[in-house]
């Protein structure tokens, strides 16, 4: 399988906190990739580096590079905004914009400058049937996306990622703030996506990462222990820590 | 004492001090309003004020305050939107910026009298443009400025951060993410915070005895042309507000019915300013409604 991305020595600090120390991971085209530890172990860090959302967090330095499609993504020449067009993120906490279910999905279109009514009919269509909430909104997509439950709110959120169309789709414990039933569909959607979306997701709950990603990745205070399939990394660890943390030791 | 009676006194006095607030406000807007009311009439509203006889109206003072409102917030909310933004989303948190809000929070609490008369001696005399509806505007500007330009950034920092993140994250810019979420999601709030100052300029008449003056010349309304100084829209002319008005016709209105005239044009006034608060009730929540959801 070809790798769509890779971290080249990738480290983070916050002043002189070193939150992420050096960093080598490769992410491989399509599939599920989960990161996994304990809190405070700089996953998040990690993945919000990937798309560059720590541009935007005061005295940060980040040192090492980030490939995607074999450009370095902190590179000066990088545009943010298209990167973040083809690296689309899905959060903790479902962040809708408090407009309808149908202008939330269709949002990153329009601003690329996608005006036709059928286009956008058909994309709101479609990703909502990918994000697996279309029979449950059909009927009202003009309703304001508030009005939803909280799985819901973040299918909408899925479905406003895939509209664009991104390569890759991070997570960021995107089932944390919801309740097992939600989070149950939503690991559903992702195993739906998994075939046509580089999904990277952190996630504090093990027994997810071990039914929907594919590989896992194992970080320990800033650095990253182990990373290997999921079934080898669950049965048989090569890392004392790892095995220390899926056993839960610790964590 | 024990806890339970304590309590039960706190509760009482409680109710007792809000009970007092609220009985003062209700006898004053009665007095005003059982007052005036029966005052107001189409002649009334309409006609021109007389200085020696009896029967004048407030036609022109009325249009004059709204003229004045309306020009007040043509200059200001443009720059207070601008301000709030960039205090909001684009300053970074430092002694410069502190010393920005130090400033706007004292100039908010500046007395109007001084605004006016610094408005007198800047705008009338600097700038020589004489006691005038522009002169008037401006002044009214500097009075509104540091109250729109916070109340502008307090609705924008009610939007959550997660609304800015899932913009980027969608791969909008800041000043995309600025214009196109955070400003329409706040928009409701926005409009709620003009209405609530077009009411305090509407009824402001300390900034404005020094500036727009204290006269109402006659008006040509048939006259549109800005430039003619007969014209409604002339921003040169002489402007007394219905403000100004209630305060001039108390201090030295000669005219045998002032009494009248002053408890009516206080009823407009107050009824004006009441209709300001509930059009930004519900102009507020109508425009969330057709913001969020058809």
């Amino acid at each position: 399988m070809s790798t769509i991305l890779t971290t080249e020595n990738l480290s983070l600090f916050y002043g002189k906190k070193e939150a992420l120390k050096g960093v080598n991971l490769d992410f491989e085209d399509r599939g599920i990739t989960a990161l996994i530890g304990p809190s405070g172990c700089g996953k998040s860090t990690f993945l919000r580096c990937l798309n560059r959302m720590n541009d935007l967090i005061p005295n940060v330095t980040i040192t090492g590079e980030v490939n995607f499609n074999q450009h370095n993504i902190y590179a000066p020449t990088m545009d943010t905004v298209q990167l973040r067009k083809e690296i689309g993120m899905v959060f903790q906490q479902p962040n809708p914009f408090p407009f309808s279910i149908y202008e939330n999905v269709v949002y990153g279109l329009r601003l690329a400058g996608v005006h036709d009514k059928e286009r956008l009919d058909a994309a709101v269509e479609k990703s909502l049937k990918q994000a697996a909430i279309w029979d449950e909104v059909k009927d009202r997509l003009h309703a304001n996306a508030l009005s939803l439950s909280g799985g819901q709110q973040q299918r909408v959120c899925i479905a406003r990622v895939l509209a664009v169309e991104p390569d890759i789709i991070l997570l960021d414990e995107a089932t944390s703030a919801l309740d097992p039933i939600s989070s149950r569909m939503i690991e559903e959607t992702l195993l739906n996506l998994r075939q046509d979306y580089s999904i990277i997701t952190v996630t504090h709950n093990m027994q997810q990462a071990s039914r929907i990603s594919d590989r896992t990745a194992f970080f320990l205070n800033g650095e990253l222990i182990e990373v290997n399939d999921t079934k080898q990394i669950f049965m048989n660890p090569v890392r004392q820590e790892t095995n220390d943390y899926i056993s839960g030791r610790f964590g | 004492m024990n806890a339970k009676r304590t309590d039960k006194m706190a509760t009482g006095i409680l109710y007792g001090v809000a009970a007092f607030v609220v009985i003062i406000l209700v006898a004053l807007l009665g007095y005003i309003l059982i007052q005036g009311v029966p005052k107001i009439s189409w002649h009334f509203l309409t006609s021109p004020a007389l200085a020696f006889e009896a029967g004048g109206g407030i036609g022109i003072q009325l249009f004059n305050s709204f003229y004045l409102l309306f020009l007040a917030l043509l200059i200001s909310l443009p720059i207070s939107l601008g301000a709030g933004i960039y205090l909001n989303e684009y300053a970074p948190q430092n002694t410069v910026t502190g010393l920005i809000r130090t400033t706007i929070e004292i100039l908010s609490s500046l007395p109007s009298v001084v605004v006016g008369l610094f408005g007198y001696l800047f705008f009338v005399v600097q700038f020589k443009l004489g006691f005038s509806i522009l002169s008037g505007a401006f002044a009214l500007t500097v009075f509104n400025l540091p109250i729109l330009t916070r109340s502008i950034e307090e609705a924008l920092a009610n939007i959550s951060d997660n609304q800015r993140e899932a913009g980027y994250a969608l791969g909008l810019s800041r000043w995309e993410t600025v214009t196109k979420i955070v400003v329409p999601a706040a928009l409701p709030s926005i409009i709620t915070g003009v209405v609530l100052s077009a009411g305090r300029i509407f009824g402001e008449a300390a900034a404005l005895i020094y500036t727009a003056g204290q006269s109402a010349p006659a008006l040509d309304f048939t006259n549109w042309n800005p430039f003619d100084i007969s014209s409604p829209l002339s921003p040169l002319r002489p402007a007394e507000t219905l403000a100004v008005h209630i305060w001039k016709i108390n201090s030295e209105g000669i005219m045998p019915d002032a009494k009248a005239v002053s408890a009516g044009a206080s009823a407009v006034l107050i009824i004006a300013v009441l209709l300001f608060n509930f059009l930004a009730r519900w102009l507020g929540k109508r425009l969330y409604k057709h913001l969020t959801a058809e």
